[in-house]
């Protein structure tokens, strides 16, 4: 039986003093994602078809790879802030909790830098 | 992880049907009942009682079953008008105050009636609101202020700044919107709630009041206030028509108001 008082154990360790720039951004993000989502499927739909060479020729254009690559840094961070989200709602250990967000924030890092890197790769390669 | 299926303790079997009169007039009530001190699991009594022989409330029902047949059931109640929020608990699958639910709206064939859901049960309806007065305590729901009261009288209050507070105040505490947020049941021991909240913006919105920063910085935090993911059965169950969702969304405009 603990015998600390109920109001004690409400107080806790006391007010983190954050969480409002996390609220934010995730919504900013999620604003701009409508957007970028808006223009990823438009943009694919205006394509002639789907061959290799048209959505290599696609992506090599510079307004495109531009907006590929936000698109790609948007999804990841909004990705990273929500999955946060769920981890903090649902697992409760503090050991597997820190180890899980940590593990999130790689494969979010990973993603993003990886989305970069292949756009990056197609839009300045030399053309054969 | 969260836990999502009850421990075997707390697993409900089927209970006692304590039979009654039959009839088209007749409403069958499943009610749950767990007593700590038996070390039995909670079970589901029936009981059937003749609503033309008994008065149109839920609550009504449950004082007759109480007084003619089964005295041991144990529940909350006092003001039987909507006014206490003793009588809270889920009816029908939502949480409510028994003495404001008519028995003829609830359309299913048998009337369930369980304690609030996620909180610890004392015995049978009766849940344990430590927690969540003590939430309460937590926001310090009284006026707060550096400027002493003028000396010949009270501290004014124009109309408009008084009308900003009416609705929050009409708030009873009765804990049928904190027991409904699935955010409150998975972290209640860290997110306040949307009674408790709802609190916190009746006085972070109270004129007189000149601790709304201190206010603020107490829940500029990511789990007492963030926890709230708009789900918004808190507004949906209230039974006094309050909109605690609104009053969270407010203190997050509050918050990013002061960042920017």
């Amino acid at each position: 039986m603990s015998l600390v008082t109920p109001l004690n154990r409400v107080l806790g360790l006391g007010s983190a003093k954050g969480g409002v720039e996390h609220w934010w951004v995730q919504r900013v993000t999620a604003a701009a994602l409508v957007l970028l989502g808006l223009w990823f499927a438009c943009s694919i739909a205006s394509l002639d078809d789907f061959a290799h060479a048209t959505v290599v020729e696609w992506i090599r254009e510079p307004a495109t790879s531009v907006l590929l690559i936000l698109t790609a840094l948007t999804a990841s961070y909004h990705s990273y802030l929500g999955v946060q989200v769920v981890l903090e709602d649902y697992v409760h250990e503090p050991g597997t909790k820190v180890v899980l967000l940590a593990l999130s924030t790689f494969v979010h890092v990973a993603i993003a830098i990886a989305s970069v890197f292949a756009v990056l790769r197609i839009a300045l390669a030399v053309a054969p | 992880m969260a836990k999502f299926r009850l421990p075997r303790n707390s697993q409900i079997k089927p209970g006692k049907d304590h039979g009654g009169p039959e009839g088209p007039s007749v409403r069958t009530f499943e009610i749950y009942r767990y007593d700590p001190a038996s070390g039995e699991n909670p079970r589901v009594d029936k009981y059937r009682v003749d609503m033309n022989d008994c008065g149109p409330m839920v609550l009504d029902a449950l004082i007759k079953i109480k007084n003619e047949i089964d005295p041991t059931l144990t529940f909350r109640r006092s003001c039987r008008e909507g006014i206490c929020g003793s009588c809270a608990m889920n009816i029908d699958g939502a949480n409510g105050l028994a003495c404001l639910k008519p028995v003829s709206e609830i359309k299913s064939a048998t009337v369930k009636i369980y304690p609030l859901p996620h909180m610890p049960v004392v015995k049978d309806l009766v849940p344990d609101l430590t927690q969540f007065y003590a939430q309460y305590a937590s926001i310090e729901p009284w006026l707060k202020t550096k400027t002493p009261p003028p000396p010949d009288r009270e501290r004014l209050q124009s109309k408009e700044d008084q009308e900003r507070i009416n609705t929050p105040s009409a708030c009873i505490l009765c804990a049928c919107c904190s027991s409904a947020c699935p955010s409150y049941w998975w972290n209640q021991d860290r997110y306040l709630g949307p009674a408790a909240l709802l609190q916190a913006y009746r006085w972070l919105v109270d004129s007189r009041d000149e601790a709304t920063g201190e206010r603020l910085d107490m829940l500029e935090d990511p789990f007492r206030l963030y926890r709230c993911h708009t789900i918004l059965n808190c507004t949906k169950d209230c039974p006094k028509n309050l909109n605690p969702g609104k009053a969270i969304a407010e203190i997050k405009k509050m918050m990013l108001e002061r960042q920017h």
